[in-house]
């Protein structure tokens, strides 16, 4: 039974693209760590919990009758001030002292996130529909929904978007040379704290838009944000900081091989077998740093 | 000085006294008042099935108060609750239960919301010999643990769509079926689990596909595509909430086909409406529902509940509440027939216990599960945009014929 998918060889297709088009998705919440990360240094444990407040603003839309597709556009702009309001609050006393500080702080944001939206929202498992239907491939043997292809689509769009962003425009820069050297970017001008803030309000954003599209493919509860922070996290240590295709690549990797190994050892083994590459990643990754360190000396 | 000191100490300790012996009156019966306890989930994940458990309780007190309430040696007794928030959590359940027994003086428990804080709080009631009817922990193995202080008004998480793989076997001419089924590995449903396997053997029918599903479950396309390789006879789902709004999701956009789909906790989903026409022909097991012709003198029949619970709190009252109203009725039932407040006299009454509620018969076994209640189907269906869940087995009770098989999806408007 195991082995279903060697059988039916048109299951691969299905695996295949469902993983990449999840991948996809959980690509741009990593590339929203893996930026703050980079600039800031600091390992975002409420990044899960953005993301689901930011499906939660779709969905409130979905409530008062406007398509929550439209969600894409108004949840990233209100994270946005979410996320420089959590700055100024709590991460500008934290940034610059020690990682450990700086996870037990946003694990504290985690909790308090969770608590306010049960709070408001309620503990219910909720949805909201976009129906945009299916697209059927190879006389209905591979399906598609075109939710989650329109998830992929805008995934892409922002995170072109962003670094077209970076690239280009002041701001970016500065949080470029911010990520490089952050004293030395303070030296040449560059205010830190802005660039600080605005970094954690764009994370903040791109969790409002994955949030937003979550909402339309998967489903929202208060209490699911700690998966796609795991994900996110490993994505990125796959991946190294600050580096898009990367990021987009590993994405899309971990997609392929979460699906891959539910066919094969089985759903039950589905997130053990994430955990299980989290854990040889890092050793591999030790093993590899220590030779180089040896290499340097 | 030292006067003023002794005084102090003096007064203190008067205070305390008086305290303590205000609590220890506040014990089991305090006046005309049987004081129950309880630790329900007001706060954390199952708040709004925390809420819905303690509106059915207060319902119940309410109603029988009103009615003369319950009667012992010749005197009118009134119930009255004493609520804590166990904020989900089964550890702060477990606490606030010694508290209830021990600072509170509670002599009678009624139970919390979930298998899983219900497991957390029958060793605390068993260790002080609390009676404790509890109406929302399905668990098998909360049967088995040979618990006597605990009786449950509700059918074991097992028999919870045992029902429908026969239903499946009957469809299909007595021939054995072949079953694909995903379940989310928490106790409940690695019980219904247990249920459909028994089913199963018993029936001869194959499991073509046994996927057990993460807790953090919302993902089940590769479990779906599976389902749509193999082509079986039913399809089996048991997540929660999650899990019956993630499979409805998923079935629609992948358009399985399915001939008959079973799921759990439809109702607690509001699958009809967060699922609309996509959530049609999935059937449903369900502890209670209003058209049941059971009846008893507090509550009339399931429609008069349904219909004052819907005046009292402004939404229709799911089988969380319904099943947790019964909870009452069978400690009044128990405390007149024991007619003493001897814990154990009470026990024993309650281990008696056979009488009709307007939620169903209940009678204990030996484990403490109700056994004279079945579970009952129900099917959504759709008029238009507007989707019902219809009861359909068993036949004894159904309104509506079972719609067997799924259109495909291809005929589906």
């Amino acid at each position: 039974m195991d082995l279903l998918i060697f059988q039916a060889p048109i299951l691969m297709v299905q695996a295949s693209l469902d993983g990449i088009l999840l991948g996809i998705l959980f690509a741009l919440i990593a590339y929203g760590m893996a930026l703050q990360w980079g600039v800031m240094n600091i390992i975002n444990i409420a990044q899960g919990d953005l993301v689901i407040l930011g499906g939660y603003i779709a969905y409130t839309m979905y409530l008062a009758g406007i398509h929550p597709a439209w969600g894409v556009i108004v949840s990233p702009i209100i994270m946005y001030f979410v996320g420089w309001a959590l700055y100024k609050l709590v991460i500008n006393k934290v940034v610059d002292r020690d990682l450990f500080i700086s996870i037990l702080a946003t694990f504290g944001i985690a909790i308090v996130f969770q608590q306010l939206m049960n709070f408001v929202f309620g503990a219910d498992v909720v949805v909201a529909q976009s129906e945009y239907g299916t697209t059927m491939l190879f006389d209905n043997s591979v399906t598609l929904p075109n939710s989650k292809i329109f998830a992929a689509f805008i995934s892409v769009i922002y995170a072109i978007g962003l670094v077209i962003y970076m690239r280009r425009s002041r701001l970016g820069r500065a949080i470029r040379a911010t990520a490089q050297n952050a004293r030395a970017a303070k030296i040449l001008g560059v205010d830190t704290e802005k660039v600080y803030a605005a970094t954690f309000g764009i994370n903040a954003a791109l969790c409002g838009v994955a949030g937003a599209l979550i909402s339309i493919t998967l489903t929202l509860h208060p209490y699911v944000g700690l998966p796609y922070t795991v994900r996110s996290f490993m994505i990125v240590i796959v991946a190294g900081l600050g580096n898009l295709p990367a990021v987009a690549l590993s994405g899309m990797g971990l997609g392929l091989f979460e699906e891959f190994a539910d066919y094969i050892l089985g759903t039950e083994f589905r997130i053990g077998a994430v955990f299980m590459l989290l854990v040889f990643i890092l050793v591999y990754r030790r093993f590899k740093l220590s030779k180089k360190r040896e290499y340097l000396k | 000085m030292n006067k003023l000191v002794k005084l102090f100490i003096t007064s203190i300790s008067a205070i305390t006294l008086a305290l303590v012996s205000y609590t220890s009156s506040f014990a089991k019966v305090d006046g005309e008042y049987i004081v129950l306890g309880s630790a329900i989930s007001l706060t954390g994940k199952y708040s709004s099935n925390g809420v819905h458990t303690q509106n059915g309780y207060n319902m119940a007190v309410e109603r029988i108060n009103k009615m003369g309430g319950v009667e012992v040696q010749g005197k009118k007794y009134k119930f009255e609750i004493i609520y804590y928030d166990d904020e989900s959590n089964p550890k702060r359940a477990a606490q606030l239960a010694e508290r209830l027994i021990k600072q509170d003086g509670v002599h009678y428990m009624l139970g919390p919301y979930s298998s899983g804080l219900t497991k957390a709080i029958a060793p605390v009631t068993e260790k002080y010999k609390i009676p404790m009817v509890e109406a929302n922990g399905a668990s098998r193995s909360l049967f088995t643990k040979g618990y006597k202080y605990l009786f449950a008004v509700l059918s074991p998480a097992n028999q919870y769509l045992e029902v429908a793989i026969d239903l499946a076997v009957e469809k299909n001419g007595g021939k054995p079926v072949r079953i694909a089924q995903a379940f989310e590995q928490d106790a409940f449903s690695q019980d219904v689990r247990l249920g459909i396997l028994d089913a199963a053997k018993r029936t001869g029918s194959e499991i073509i596909i046994d996927d057990k599903l993460p807790k953090e479950l919302n993902d089940m396309a590769a479990t779906l595509a599976k389902v749509k390789a193999t082509k079986p006879d039913v399809l089996v789902v048991s997540g929660h909430t999650k899990g019956a709004l993630t499979a409805i999701r998923q079935i629609s956009e992948m358009k399985v086909d399915v001939p008959m789909l079973a799921m759990t906790h439809c109702d607690a989903a509001k699958l009809s409406k967060q699922h609309g026409k996509n959530s049609e022909y999935a059937l449903c097991a369900s502890q209670w529902h209003k058209n049941l012709s059971y009846k008893d003198k507090f509550f009339g029949g399931g429609k008069k509940y349904d219909k004052d619970f819907k005046k009292e709190f402004g939404y229709a009252p799911p089988y969380q509440s319904a099943e947790s109203s019964a909870a009452l009725l069978v400690f009044k039932d128990a405390f007149e027939r024991a007619n003493s407040f001897d814990r154990d006299a009470v026990r024993d009454a309650l281990k008696d216990t056979d009488m009709q509620t307007f939620y169903g018969n209940i009678k204990f076994g030996p484990g403490g599960q109700n056994v004279a209640k079945p579970m009952i189907l129900f099917q959504v269906r759709c008029k238009g945009d507007n989707c019902e869940n219809k009861v359909v087995a068993p036949t004894k009770w159904a309104s509506d014929k079972f719609y067997h098989p799924i259109p495909k999806w291809s005929e589906r408007s």
